[in-house]
C-alpha cells in the first residue's frame, strides 16, 4: 500500500431542520467568519439543529477503497460533500494530499444546444483540465462513449443513455486523481457499457485513495477494501472486512410487517425449519445452501376456500422467489375453510447474501379476491463470503474435466 | 501525481490567516480563467445559436429605449432641458452605457443561479462564474460601443482624443456593476425577491441618473443626481465618447477607488458565503 492520502480527524457537520432558521444560522456563520471566528459556533447545537455527520475519523492510503454504506439520510453524501470541499465542516479537520477528483455529477455543465464535442471541452474545464490535455484525449473519449457519429450534433438530440455515456467518458478518461470520490455512478448505460465503466473505474481506483458511496452491496463487496457503516451521522462499524459491514448494514434495514386484504383469512404463525430444526430468534442467519422447510399455520374464513402462495422478498422489497402451494398435479392446491397447519419444503436456500423476508398471500379460490397478504414475515439473513450480482448463487462442481489440449 | 497539492479543510475562519487567504484568492482567480472563458463561449454561442437575430440582441433593447425617448421629447410629452448635446445623441449614449452597467450588475447573480446544479456537485473555483459574467458583459459591451460609434458618427459627433480614455470609463461601468451584483448575489441566492426587485429598483435609479434626462439645475432632484454615485460614471464615459470635457472627474475617481475596495471586501464575502449557500441549496 502507498502513502496516506486522506486524513480525517473528528469531522462533524450540523444541519438545521427548519429552513428559516437554517438561513438565519447561515447568515450568522458568514458573519462570524468575517469577524475571524470559527464556522458553526464552536460545535454547540443551536435550536432545531442536529448532527448530520458526527465525529468521523479515518485515514486512507493509495490503493485503498473505503465504502460508505447506510440508510438514506445517514450522512454518507454529506460526508462526501465535505470531503469534496463543497461545504465546510463545523468541527474537525480534513487533510488531503494530491489531486482530488469526483465522479459525482456526470455531464455537469452540459449545454443542450451545443454539440457533444463542444460540451466535452466545457465539461473538462469544469473539472479543471486544460484544453491541450483534452485535445490529446478527445478521440479516446469519443470512442469510449461510442458516439462518434453524433459527436458534432447538439446534445439535446442525444438519448439519455448517450448523455450519461458522454458524461462518464469525459470524467473517467480525463481524471487521473490521487483521491477519488464516487457516488453511485459506477455503472451507467446498458450492460456492455456498464462493464466498460466498471473496468475504467477499477483502473483509476487501483492507483488512488477512493471513497465510495453506494447502496449496491455487490459493488461495495467488489471494490472496497474497507467498509464504514453509518447511521444517523455516526459510524456504527468500521471494518476491513466488507462482508461484515454489509451484514451490519442489512441488520439496519427495517422490513415492516404489514397485512392487507379482506381479512377473511389470517396467518397464525410461520416457523422456518433449517436442516430439520426449527430456528428461533429475531432475524436468524441461514447458512447458504441449507435445506429449508416451512410450517405455516393459518385460518381461512371464506366459505369458498382459498389458495396460498409463499414468496421470498429481498431488502429492496423485490420478489425473488415465488412458491405457490400446489398439488401433485402442478395446479394450485385448494384449502377448505378452517384452521390448518401446512408443512412443506422450500428446497435448498441458494439465495446470495443479503436480508430477506416472507410475503404470504391467501386468495379466495373462487373470486380470486385477496383474503390476506402479510409481508415482512420471518426476516432472515443469508451470509456468504461474497456478494454476487445474481439472486441465486450456486457453485458448479464439475463431474468430469476432459483436457483436450495443454498450452 | 507530480503535483502534490495539500488540501486542508477546517471550520476555522480563513480570515485568521489573511496572507494565505489572499494567495488562495488570486490562485483561484488565475485557475478560473480557462473555465471562465469556456463558460463564456458556451453561453454566448448557445445564446446566439438559438436566436434568429443573433448578436443584434445586445443592442435591440437599448436601441428601442432610445427611440421611445426621442419620440417622447419630440412630441413634447416630456420636456428635457438642454443637455449640451443633440438630444438623440444624449439618449443614445445614455441608454447604451446604462445597459452595459445593467448587464454587469445582473451577471453575477444570473451566472450563479444558472450554475446551481454544478455548484452543488462539483468543486471548481467559484470565481470563474463571476469572471465569465464579466467576459460576457464585456463582449456584449463592445458590440454596443461599436454601434454607438457608428451612430454618433452618422449624427456628426466624433469622440476625438477622448476615445483613448473611454475604455477606462467602460471598465469602471463594468466594475461598479459587478461590485453591486456581487453584493446582491449571496442574498439573491437565498431570496428570489432580489432577482425580481432589481429591474424595478434600477428603472427608478435610471431616472435619478443623467441617462435620458439632463442634470437638473436646482431642487431636490439636483441634489439626488449630484450624490448618485452612478452619475459621474455615466457622465464621464459619455463625455469621453462625445468629445466633451468631463466635469465630474474627481467624483469619478473617488467612486472607482471605493469600488475597488468594495470589490475586494465582497469578493471575500462571496468566497465565505458560497459553501454556506451551497449547503442550503441542496444537491
Amino acid at each position: 500500500m502507498g502513502e496516506t492520502l486522506i486524513k480525517v480527524d473528528g469531522l462533524s457537520k450540523k444541519f438545521c431542520l427548519s429552513l428559516k432558521k437554517s438561513m438565519w444560522y447561515g447568515m450568522q456563520d458568514i458573519g462570524n467568519e468575517l469577524l475571524g471566528k470559527r464556522h458553526g459556533s464552536d460545535g454547540i447545537l443551536r435550536p432545531d439543529e442536529f448532527w448530520a455527520v458526527k465525529d468521523i475519523n479515518f485515514e486512507l492510503k493509495r490503493g485503498e477503497c473505503l465504502g460508505l454504506i447506510g440508510h438514506n439520510g445517514a450522512g454518507k453524501t454529506t460526508l462526501l460533500r465535505i470531503l469534496n470541499g463543497l461545504i465546510r465542516p463545523d468541527q474537525g479537520r480534513i487533510e488531503m494530499r494530491g489531486k482530488v477528483g469526483a465522479l459525482i455529477a456526470l455531464g455537469a455543465g452540459f449545454n443542450p444546444i451545443l454539440t457533444g464535442r463542444e460540451n466535452i471541452f466545457v465539461n473538462a474545464s469544469v473539472l479543471g483540465l486544460s484544453k491541450q490535455y483534452v485535445d490529446s484525449k478527445i478521440d479516446e473519449i469519443i470512442d469510449f462513449a461510442e458516439i462518434r457519429d453524433f459527436i458534432d450534433s447538439p446534445v439535446q438530440s442525444y438519448s439519455s443513455g448517450m448523455n450519461v455515456r458522454l458524461g462518464f467518458a469525459v470524467a473517467a478518461i480525463l481524471l487521473e486523481p490521487d483521491i477519488l470520490f464516487l457516488d453511485e455512478v459506477l455503472a451507467v448505460g446498458d450492460i456492455t457499457f456498464a462493464i466498460k465503466c466498471l473496468n475504467a473505474v477499477r483502473q483509476i481506483t487501483n492507483n488512488a485513495a477512493v471513497v465510495f458511496v453506494s447502496h449496491n452491496m455487490p459493488q461495495i463487496s467488489r471494490f472496497c477494501t474497507r467498509v464504514m457503516v453509518m447511521n444517523h451521522g455516526a459510524v456504527m462499524l468500521d471494518s476491513p472486512n466488507p462482508s461484515e459491514g454489509i451484514d451490519r448494514y442489512y441488520g439496519l434495514v427495517q422490513q415492516l410487517q404489514q397485512t392487507s386484504g379482506t381479512g377473511e383469512a389470517e396467518i397464525l404463525s410461520v416457523v422456518l425449519i433449517v436442516n430439520n430444526q426449527s430456528i428461533e430468534g429475531v432475524e436468524p442467519t441461514i447458512p447458504h445452501g441449507a435445506e429449508v422447510g416451512i410450517r405455516l399455520k393459518l385460518r381461512i374464513n371464506s366459505p369458498s376456500g382459498a389458495t396460498i402462495s409463499v414468496n421470498i422478498v429481498d431488502s429492496a422489497m423485490n420478489m425473488v422467489v415465488a412458491m405457490p402451494i400446489c398439488n401433485a398435479m402442478g395446479t394450485l392446491n385448494f384449502f377448505p375453510p378452517g384452521i390448518m397447519e401446512v408443512h412443506g419444503s422450500l428446497g435448498l436456500m441458494e439465495l446470495t447474501s443479503g436480508k430477506y423476508s416472507f410475503t404470504i398471500r391467501v386468495d379466495d379460490s373462487n373470486t380470486k379476491v385477496v383474503l390476506t397478504r402479510a409481508q415482512g414475515l420471518n426476516p432472515f439473513r443469508i451470509i456468504s463470503d461474497f456478494a454476487h450480482w445474481a439472486v441465486i448463487e450456486r457453485n458448479i462442481v464439475p463431474e468430469k474435466i476432459n483436457i483436450l489440449a495443454t498450452s | 501525481m507530480n503535483e502534490h497539492r495539500t488540501t486542508i479543510y477546517t471550520p476555522d475562519s480563513p480570515l485568521i490567516n489573511p496572507i494565505k487567504l489572499g494567495r488562495e484568492m488570486f490562485r483561484d482567480l488565475a485557475d478560473s480563467q480557462g473555465l471562465a472563458w469556456r463558460l463564456t463561449v458556451r453561453d454566448l454561442s448557445a445564446q446566439y445559436r438559438q436566436t434568429f437575430l443573433g448578436f443584434l440582441w445586445a443592442i435591440i433593447l437599448p436601441l428601442a429605449n432610445t427611440v421611445v425617448w426621442i419620440f417622447l421629447s419630440r412630441s413634447g410629452l416630456v420636456n428635457v432641458s438642454d443637455t449640451g448635446l443633440p438630444y438623440p445623441a444624449y439618449v443614445f449614449t445614455g441608454t447604451m452605457l446604462w445597459a452595459i452597467l445593467m448587464d454587469a450588475l445582473n451577471a453575477p447573480l444570473q451566472m450563479v443561479t444558472a450554475s446551481k446544479g454544478m455548484l452543488s456537485k462539483i468543486n471548481f473555483p467559484r470565481e470563474a462564474l463571476v469572471v465569465a459574467g464579466i467576459y460576457q458583459t464585456l463582449i456584449n459591451a463592445l458590440i454596443k460601443v461599436a454601434l454607438l460609434l457608428i451612430g454618433l458618427g452618422a449624427i456628426g459627433i466624433y469622440p476625438g482624443w477622448g476615445i483613448c480614455l473611454f475604455p477606462i470609463g467602460l471598465l469602471s461601468l463594468i466594475m461598479v456593476g459587478t461590485v453591486i451584483g456581487l453584493i446582491l448575489t449571496p442574498v439573491g441566492l437565498l431570496y428570489s425577491d432580489v432577482g425580481k426587485g432589481i429591474p424595478l429598483l434600477m428603472q427608478f435609479l435610471m431616472y435619478l441618473t443623467p441617462v435620458v434626462f439632463a442634470m437638473p439645475k436646482q431642487g431636490i432632484s439636483a441634489i439626488l443626481f449630484r450624490f448618485n454615485p452612478l452619475t459621474p460614471l455615466i457622465l464621464t464615459a459619455r463625455d469621453w465618447l462625445t468629445g466633451l470635457t468631463p466635469e465630474f472627474l474627481g467624483y469619478f475617481l473617488a467612486v472607482n477607488l471605493v469600488s475597488v475596495v468594495l470589490l475586494f471586501i465582497f469578493w471575500i464575502v462571496f468566497r465565505l458565503a458560497m459553501p454556506v449557500l451551497i449547503e442550503r441549496m441542496g444537491s
